[in-house]
Parts: C-alpha cells; structure tokens; sequence
C-alpha cells in the first residue's frame, strides 16, 4: 500500500463490480417463494379493490328496502348474495360495509403504530426512568382485556364512528409500544449503537440512522397482524351498538342484525361474518409470512 | 485523511497521551432480597498512563474489568469516579477537553464484528456515518469513507455497497477498524477486536494495525486474553483481576519476571509450542471471587499460594519493584510485613 491512498480521490464513486443484495430485496424473494402469503395478499388486494371501486363502478343501493324482497337466497336475480332481513342488496351492503369496517381496521392501527412506535422507541433507547415511566403507564392500559377496554372506552364516549375509532386507537397504542420498546432495547445493547456514540452522533442521529430501520420492520409487521384484531373488535363494537348506528352498513352491525334470521336464511345471515373471517385471517397469516421472510439472516 | 483534519499533538512527546486516575464503575444490581442492593465493583479505582505512539496491552481473565475499562475511558458507560486526561487536558472539565472532542480522539473497535457493524446499511454508509455526525456532506463522506476501506485493504469496488453479512469476519473487522480510524483518532482501543478470528486472519488484522499504528502516529490501548497476541503487539502491560490493577510494567519485564503471583499463574498458563511439555496440574483452582463480595484486603489471596494474614488485613499498593514496574502485591513490598516482602524485594533490586 502507498501513501496515495491517504488523499482523498476526488473523482466519482467507481459503481461496485456485483450489485450487493440488500436486506430487504432478500425479503421480497422469499416473500415471492410463500404461496400462503402470496394468496392471502391477492385476496386482500382483491377485497381491497372491490371494496374502493366497485360502487364507484356500479349502482349499488346499500340502503333500498323492500318489504316483498326479504331474505332471499343468494342467486336471486338481480341479487348476487340475496337480501338482508330489511329486503336490501347484501352485496351491496357487504361491499359498502367493508370500507367502513377496513377502515376501522386500518385507521386505528396506523394512528396507534405512529404514537406507540415513537413512545416504545424513546422508551427503549433512553432507558433508566423515562422507559420506567412510559411503560408502567401502558401496563396500567395493558391489564384490561383489549376488548373489554375498547367496550369501556367507546361505553364512556357513546356510540358513534368517531368514539369507536378513539377506543380502538387507543387499545392499540400499549401492545405497539411494547414491541417497539423491546425491539428497540435489544438494538440499543448492539456494539454499533455504540460505535454510533462514539462518534459523538446525538441520541436523535442515532436513532433516525441506525435505530429506525433495525426496528420498523418488526413493529410494521407486529401492527399489520393488529389489523384484524382492530377489524373484529370494531365490528364487535357494533354488534354491542357502540360503534356505528342502523341503517349505515358494517359488517358488524350486519351481522348483529341478521342474527334473528339465522334459522330462516342461514347463508345470508353468516355472510359478513364470513368476510370478517376471510379479511382477518388473511391478514394473520400475510404478517406471519412476513414475519417468517423477515426473520432469516443472511 | 489529509493533515489538516488530523489532531494536533498538543503536549509535546513527552506528555502522556492518556492518564487515567482512580477510575471507578460499580454497577448497582437488584440483589437477591428486596432491600438490598448489591454492587458490582467492576472498575475499582484504576490508575495508569500511556504514552504517545506505544501501545499498552491489558489483559486478564474474563470479567476483571478490561471491557469496562476501556468503556469508560470513551465514556460509553460514564465512570462513577477518577478522572480522564487526554494529553494534558482533563476530560469533562470546563478548562479541558469535552465528552464529544474525547469520543473524536478516542476510538474503539469491538469484539463482535457482526453486532458492531449495522446490518441494514452498507460498509460504506457504516464507515460514512461517523464524518458526516461531524459535518461532512453526505458524497464527500462516502469518497472519504472509500478511502479509508482502501487504506484496510478492501477494495472500494468490490466492498463500498456490499452489507455486513455478505463479509466474512476478518474483513468486517477490517470495516471497524476503518470506521474508527475514519474520525482520524489519536488513540484505538481494540477490545478483544482480534480474538474472535481465526489464526491466519487474525495475524493478518494484526499486520494491518501494526502498520497503520506506524503510518498514523496512532497511540493503541490493545485489550486480550490472548497473553501471545499482547505480548508479540504491546510495548507495555498492564495486568488487570477483579477489577483493580496487579502488576503493570514494560512487555519484557512481566512476561519474562513476573512478581505478581496472579500474573505468574496466567504466565503459566499458556500451552507450550513443545508438545512433550504438557501442563498437568492447573496454575490456579476455582472461579474469581464473586465482584459483588471480594475478599478484604488483597483480591486475590483466596487463590493465592503465598498468601498470609497480612493479604487479609490491608489492600496492597502499587509498589516500584524495577524500572517502571509496578506490582500490588504485599511480597513485593518490603514495608508490608509478608515473610516473603524482603526476599523478592531483593530478588528485584
């Protein structure tokens, strides 16, 4: 070696001779190699399509009753999965459900990722008192049954959308926090947070550059398998009447409502119940996957 | 690294690059009944100094104090007591040198090179990370960054975007070593950074330091167990159980005159190149006492074969027994009153 490589070249960069497979790249190819998981995004994205533009597709009347109409099967013409117990479309109103009950399922969970990722991290990385603090409040959160405390939470507020998504927010926001904070401590005790330190980087550098992207995927899956969580319990909430009112379509009220008719129509009644079953366990199995992808090293 | 961003020599030749007095560490732990609170006396008021350009060997067996030691001489962990002076500025003093200038003139390099190095970003991202924490733009730290892996001796084309698990551990130790000497330090304290390789890559990691030592002017704090890499390494040893220093002195005096009992039992462990020449017998019995409850007086009389009554009562100094050779050791000490004190003073003059 000479001492020519003590100065500083001030060309540019020469490009590396292979390109180096990152992380995230070998995530994807064994996420691709997953066919339960491959299956259960297509799903989702299937659901998840047909729930955003079919009725901006279609003319589809979620709230047109007729007294003549009631429970009839599924196949009926001109009603794809029959009529409900009020003689209204049910694919219609399955359809018109799903965005509010996805949406009680996402909403949720990504407000409650954003301040239970931020409290966990802070959490874990300063330690000492402040991890102290911070976490026993979320044990107090924590010792309550989820349900139970999204049922007292939304009882307290009253019924309403708004109130149910508060509920949710907040029953969610303890576990994530204590992923992120256990995640983030084991992090913390690597030699290259050290190393970070040693260079005199602030606490905040070091957890934008280095922390960040050690414990985002871990958390990020975490939060996608509280998606379904977060779908039931707001369905559960309607079926209580805690969350949304009659006449608006969601799959919880619905499938509160069609109870009744269980003897007399039993397709009809078990139908959203059924889309609550399909949409959260593809969304369990989808963050198992990546979970599983995410877990293997090197 | 061009002069102008290396650190000036302030003191002059003959200023020690660091001294280290009376440091301290106790680790406060729960202790088995509720009330009490045990201490780990991991660091129990440490003194030495290193001069500029040598390089000083601590070794000592697991869990006496080396790791922590050299935590707290970059302030990792923040030592309870004893005070830090870099080249004649005390660390931490309004008057001296801050925490953040100490962190830029010391640097470390770990044990483990995997947990050390960030296993989503690339060699050259890690290397970058620390010039641009000190106000490099961001392409002018990577250009840096490619210099300093040339300068260990891996290839910016091959290595730069390349991520920790994709090199094995000689040349991701390569990539701590350029990481540290990229903040362009006076002083690298190595923990244990060659003992986790194997015999050929570390003597190779090895060559590599003893000449960037050479081409940098670097000053190195070298922390083993491996007592024939610190010898072959080191200018200087310290010998380091349960937390305090037993013996220091220069590399030829502890390896070939051992005074201290401990020492001469590490000595006297090491395997012989002659395989007809086994050891049977094993130098020292039992673990080192528990660091929570060490023995009064000298820590290390319970496994000591000349130990007396004197070793119980009172804490053995640091006492000169030859040219800058210091063993804590009451037979080495003529005052003490060891029935032993006189014979290895003289033994010494």
């Amino acid at each position: 070696m000479t001492d020519q490589t003590l100065s500083l070249p001030l060309t540019e960069r020469p490009a590396a001779i292979r390109p180096s497979t990152s992380y995230w790249s070998g995530v994807r190819r064994r996420l691709a190699r997953d066919p339960v998981t491959m299956i259960c995004a297509a799903i989702l994205l299937v659901i998840l399509a047909a729930v955003i533009f079919a009725p901006l597709l279609f003319p589809l009347d979620p709230y047109k009753t007729s007294m003549i109409r009631r429970l009839k099967p599924p196949g009926t013409p001109g009603f794809l999965l029959g009529t409900d117990e009020l003689g209204r479309d049910m694919l219609a109103r399955l359809i018109h459900g799903g965005r509010l009950s996805l949406f009680m399922g996402f909403a949720p969970v990504l407000v409650a990722t954003c301040i239970g990722a931020t409290l966990g991290i802070i959490a874990g990385y300063a330690g000492g008192a402040v991890n102290m603090g911070i976490m026993r409040i979320m044990d107090v959160f924590y010792a309550f049954p989820s349900v139970l405390l999204a049922v007292a939470i939304s009882g307290a507020l009253g019924p309403g959308i708004i109130n149910g998504l508060f509920a949710l927010t907040l029953v969610f926001i303890p576990p994530i926090t204590r992923v992120a904070e256990s995640v983030t401590t084991q992090i913390r005790a690597q030699d290259f947070v050290d190393a970070a330190r040693a260079t005199g980087a602030s606490a905040t550098r070091i957890v934008t550059g280095h922390v960040l992207s050690n414990v985002a995927g871990p958390i990020l899956v975490y939060a996608a398998g509280l998606i379904s969580v977060s779908i039931i319990i707001a369905s559960g909430l309607s079926f209580l009447g805690l969350g949304v009112s009659p006449p608006t379509p969601e799959w919880g009220l619905m499938l509160s409502a069609m109870r009744q008719a269980i003897y007399v129509a039993p397709v009809n009644a078990v139908l959203p119940g059924a889309m609550i079953f399909i949409v959260s366990i593809c969304f369990n199995m989808m963050s198992d996957g990546v979970r599983s992808a995410m877990d293997v090293r090197a | 690294m061009t002069e102008a961003i290396r650190q000036p020599d302030i003191g002059g030749p003959a200023q020690p690059m660091l001294i280290v007095r009376d440091l301290q560490r106790h680790f406060v732990i729960r202790g088995q009944t509720r009330r009490r609170k045990d201490v780990v006396r991991a660091v129990d008021g440490v003194t030495f100094e290193v001069a500029k350009g040598e390089t000083l060997g601590v070794v000592g067996e697991s869990g006496c104090g080396k790791s922590t030691t050299a935590r707290l001489l970059m302030h990792l962990t923040p030592p309870d007591r004893g005070e830090i002076i870099l080249d004649g500025e005390k660390v931490g003093d309004p008057r001296g040198v801050s925490v953040r200038d100490l962190r830029r003139s010391v640097q470390m390099v770990f044990q483990d090179s995997f947990a050390s190095l960030n296993p989503r970003l690339t060699i050259c991202d890690s290397v970058a990370f620390g010039l641009r924490v000190n106000g490099q733009p961001a392409t002018t730290a990577r250009l840096n960054a490619d210099a300093m892996l040339r300068m260990v001796g891996l290839t910016p084309e091959t290595f730069s975007d390349r991520y920790p698990h994709e090199l094995s551990g000689g040349q991701r130790q390569r990539v701590n070593i350029a990481r540290a000497l990229a903040m362009s330090p006076r002083v690298l304290i190595l923990d244990e950074a060659v003992s986790a390789l194997d015999k050929s890559v570390e003597a190779q990691v090895l060559n590599l330091l003893l000449e960037l030592k050479e081409r940098l002017t670097l000053t190195y704090l070298f922390i083993s167990h491996d007592l024939a890499v610190v010898r072959y390494v080191s200018d200087r040893v310290v010998v380091m159980y349960l937390g305090k220093i037993v013996e220091v002195g220069p590399v030829g005096a502890i390896y070939d005159r051992p005074h201290h009992p401990y020492t001469r039992a590490l000595l006297a462990s090491r395997l012989s190149m002659n395989p007809k020449q086994r050891i049977s017998a094993p130098p020292l019995t039992g673990d080192p006492p528990n660091p929570i409850d060490p023995p009064s007086g000298c820590r290390f009389r319970t496994r000591c074969p000349i130990a007396e009554a004197v070793c119980a009562l009172a804490e053995p100094r640091l006492a000169r027994v030859d040219a800058a050779h210091d063993v804590a050791c009451h037979a080495c000490d003529a005052g003490s009153g060891h029935t032993l004190a006189r014979l290895t003073g003289m033994e010494g003059a």
